[in-house]
């Protein structure tokens, strides 16, 4: 080899990684190395910001209006005389639960989804929030129920409707629109459940129940708080590591295999994550209607990409939850409606229009 | 520029090792046997065709010899060891399979595709180095891809589209590579050029590729070893020009047919019999009729 051409080929070599137009930013650090896609950050942080915004505003607002700089004031730690039950007691669980319950919600949804391969494949249409609602009714109409009880009780819920949905959808592997015909189904059949459950019930136990019909933030306490941090704090992380592989299965199993994917593995393991995620976010707020279902969408479009946006997703199921609880409680105060029933009316317009577009595309 | 030269020059000479192989295998999903007790060692640095008529089992034995299906008696060997005992990721950084269809997710670029053949070498922590930007640099180059890369992989051609998820396999950079008919659903040029790519990586590369196939005069031109299969069995492993006879092709495919030399490669080249002029069918007379 010349001197010319080898200084030729470490030019290229030097001038190499520029030119890749490779999606995100590699970050590297001793050996390690992260890709990270720049745009998908700042999309996280301007939803979070608009989050902090949104739920400092609820706080604020309500029968007993609190200046935001009081809210602000309380949470640092300088309450007001009033400011500090309805903030510490009233209002900043619901809040917290609220953005715990959307993040969960918003990351199921965005796992079931990129599985599916269809965006109506999410929790709370294939009918794995109804089990778990269903879970968290029985627990308190049978045993009473503490949060916790009421937690797992949900939790397996969640599981044992996954699971029928998936064996009565099965037939030589999994299509996807037998998935979710067959989820609607199940789902429907366990609301039905639901409500023989709450017409039967003690008086005390059917205003418990209730929230489990529509999805509600009223009245949600510490407890609740618990249960759903608990469960993202856990979850979370299990869910950020598998996107790697969740990419990988977007290839279609057999290339995934290929490429060193553990295909069954590391399905079950995502099945998992994702419906514990919604099935905990049940726990806490009840069935809020569509959350999962449009925050995976969303999160896409913002980051624009093909992969699934788990944390993004996260992040705008957060903020879907916050507003439109506030706009729940501010359309008809003093009288709250259920969260549900807001989301619901986002969800229903958008599930209605990806319906008749995947049935004339033959998608579905 | 791309790898290491090949230590082996690719041609029939060295039949002699095989890092890949299948031993007694039989393949079965649920109950039904596709593939029974078949034997098949692929010879390293050469270009295996596997040919068939449809649902003779070339592709099951095709995901038998990736560990993408566990024969249900019968192993599959890779370097000396049982392909169902490695890691998937150990199995995955020695060889590499394209299926049929393979799925492209919406709005992917081709690099970033691309850059997914590097699975393998890759962990949580070390998602990218020098050597994964060198791999699909290079593989982009050996397809002549490289204008494609920051294109939507919706947006390609069907032999564009081939030549990318080829690449993708390339980045893998695996001894062995294996394509589930590459040439499926394009035209002929384009056939000939993906066929032509194959040769150069194991030619130029020294990687051994096994290849299923539907075109015979293709399969007889491009490959060094044929292997003719017929329900589930292997009828006859070879060099075309030993293998691919007018009773071959009449037992396999039941089509009545010639075999001459192709005036080009010399390698067998079938001429399917007129079965129409047997009914003594004139085409000027139906069409008056």
């Amino acid at each position: 080899m010349t001197t010319l051409e080898r200084s030729a080929q470490t030019e290229s070599r030097d001038l190499a990684p520029s030119e890749l137009p490779l999606r995100g930013r590699v970050i590297r650090f001793r050996g390690f190395s992260v890709r990270l896609d720049l745009r998908a950050v700042a999309v996280c942080a301007v939803v979070g910001g608009l989050i902090v915004a949104v739920g400092l505003w609820s706080i604020s607002v309500g029968d007993f209006p609190i200046p935001i700089s009081d809210v602000i004031a309380t949470l640092l730690g300088n309450p007001t005389e009033d400011s500090e039950f309805i903030v510490g007691t009233l209002r900043l669980p619901r809040v917290l639960v609220g953005v715990g319950v959307g993040a969960a919600f918003g990351m199921s949804g965005a796992i079931f989804q990129a599985l599916v391969r269809n965006p109506l494949g999410s929790p709370d249409i294939i009918g794995f929030n109804s089990g778990a609602a269903l879970g968290a009714v029985t627990t308190i109409v049978v045993v009473g129920g503490s949060s916790f009880q009421v937690s797992v009780g949900a939790l397996l819920g969640g599981v044992i409707a996954a699971l029928l949905v998936y064996l009565l959808a099965w037939k030589r592997g999994i299509q996807a629109y037998r998935l979710v015909l067959v989820g609607i189904g199940v789902g429907f059949a366990i609301t039905a459940v639901i409500d023989y459950l709450v017409t039967r019930a003690e008086i005390n136990d059917v205003q418990r129940a209730a929230v489990w019909l529509t999805g509600s933030l009223n009245g949600r306490s510490w407890d609740e708080v618990r249960i759903v941090w608990l469960a993202l704090l856990v979850l979370g992380p299990l869910a950020i590591l598998m996107q790697r592989t969740l990419d990988r299965l977007d290839l279609g199993d057999d290339t995934a295999a290929a490429l060193g994917v553990r295909v069954s593995r590391s399905k079950l393991t995502l099945v998992l994550v994702g419906v514990a995620l919604a099935a905990l976010g049940v726990a806490a707020a009840g069935p809020i209607a569509f959350v999962a279902f449009v925050s995976g969408p969303i999160a896409r479009r913002l980051v624009d990409t093909p992969r699934a946006a788990i944390v993004p997703a996260a992040f705008i199921g957060a903020l879907v939850v916050v507003v439109a609880d506030l706009a729940a409680r501010g359309v008809l105060a003093p009288t709250e409606l259920p969260v549900g029933i807001m989301t619901a009316l986002i969800g229903a317009p958008y599930l209605l229009w990806l319906l008749t577009r995947q049935a004339r595309t033959g998608a579905l | 520029m791309i790898g290491e030269p090949p230590s082996t020059n690719g041609t029939h000479a060295d039949a002699g090792s095989s890092r890949l192989r299948a031993d007694h295998v039989r393949l079965a999903y649920d109950e039904h046997v596709v593939v029974q007790e078949l034997d098949l060692a692929i010879p390293d640095g050469q270009i295996t065709v596997i040919v068939g008529p449809n649902a003779c089992g070339k592709s099951t034995l095709l995901r038998a010899l990736a560990r993408l299906l566990k024969p249900s008696s019968g192993e599959v060997i890779l370097d000396g060891e049982l392909i169902h005992r490695l890691p998937t990721k150990e199995v995955a950084r020695r060889l590499g399979l394209l299926p049929q269809t393979p799925i492209a997710p919406q709005g992917i670029l081709v690099v970033d595709l691309v850059a997914r053949g590097r699975t393998p070498h890759q962990r949580l922590f070390q998602q990218w180095s020098d050597e994964d930007e060198r791999a699909v640099r290079a593989a982009l180059a050996a397809t002549n891809a490289v204008d494609l890369a920051d294109r939507p992989v919706d947006e390609l051609s069907g032999g564009q589209r081939q030549r990318v998820w080829i690449a993708m396999a390339l980045a893998q950079e695996t001894g062995l590579l294996l394509l589930d008919e590459p040439t499926t659903f394009l035209d002929i040029a384009h056939q000939v050029e993906i066929l032509d790519l194959v040769d150069r990586l194991n030619h130029e590369e020294g990687r051994t590729v096994v290849l299923v196939l539907h075109d015979l005069n293709l399969a007889c031109r491009y490959a060094h070893n044929l292997v003719a299969m017929v329900d589930g069995r292997i009828h006859g492993v070879g060099a075309p020009g030993e293998i691919i006879t007018t009773e071959t092709v009449e037992e396999v495919f039941g089509l009545p047919c010639v075999v001459v030399p192709d005036p080009l490669s010399g390698t067998p080249l079938i001429v399917p019999h007129d079965t129409r002029a047997s009914t003594s069918r004139n085409p000027t007379e139906a069409e008056s009729a």
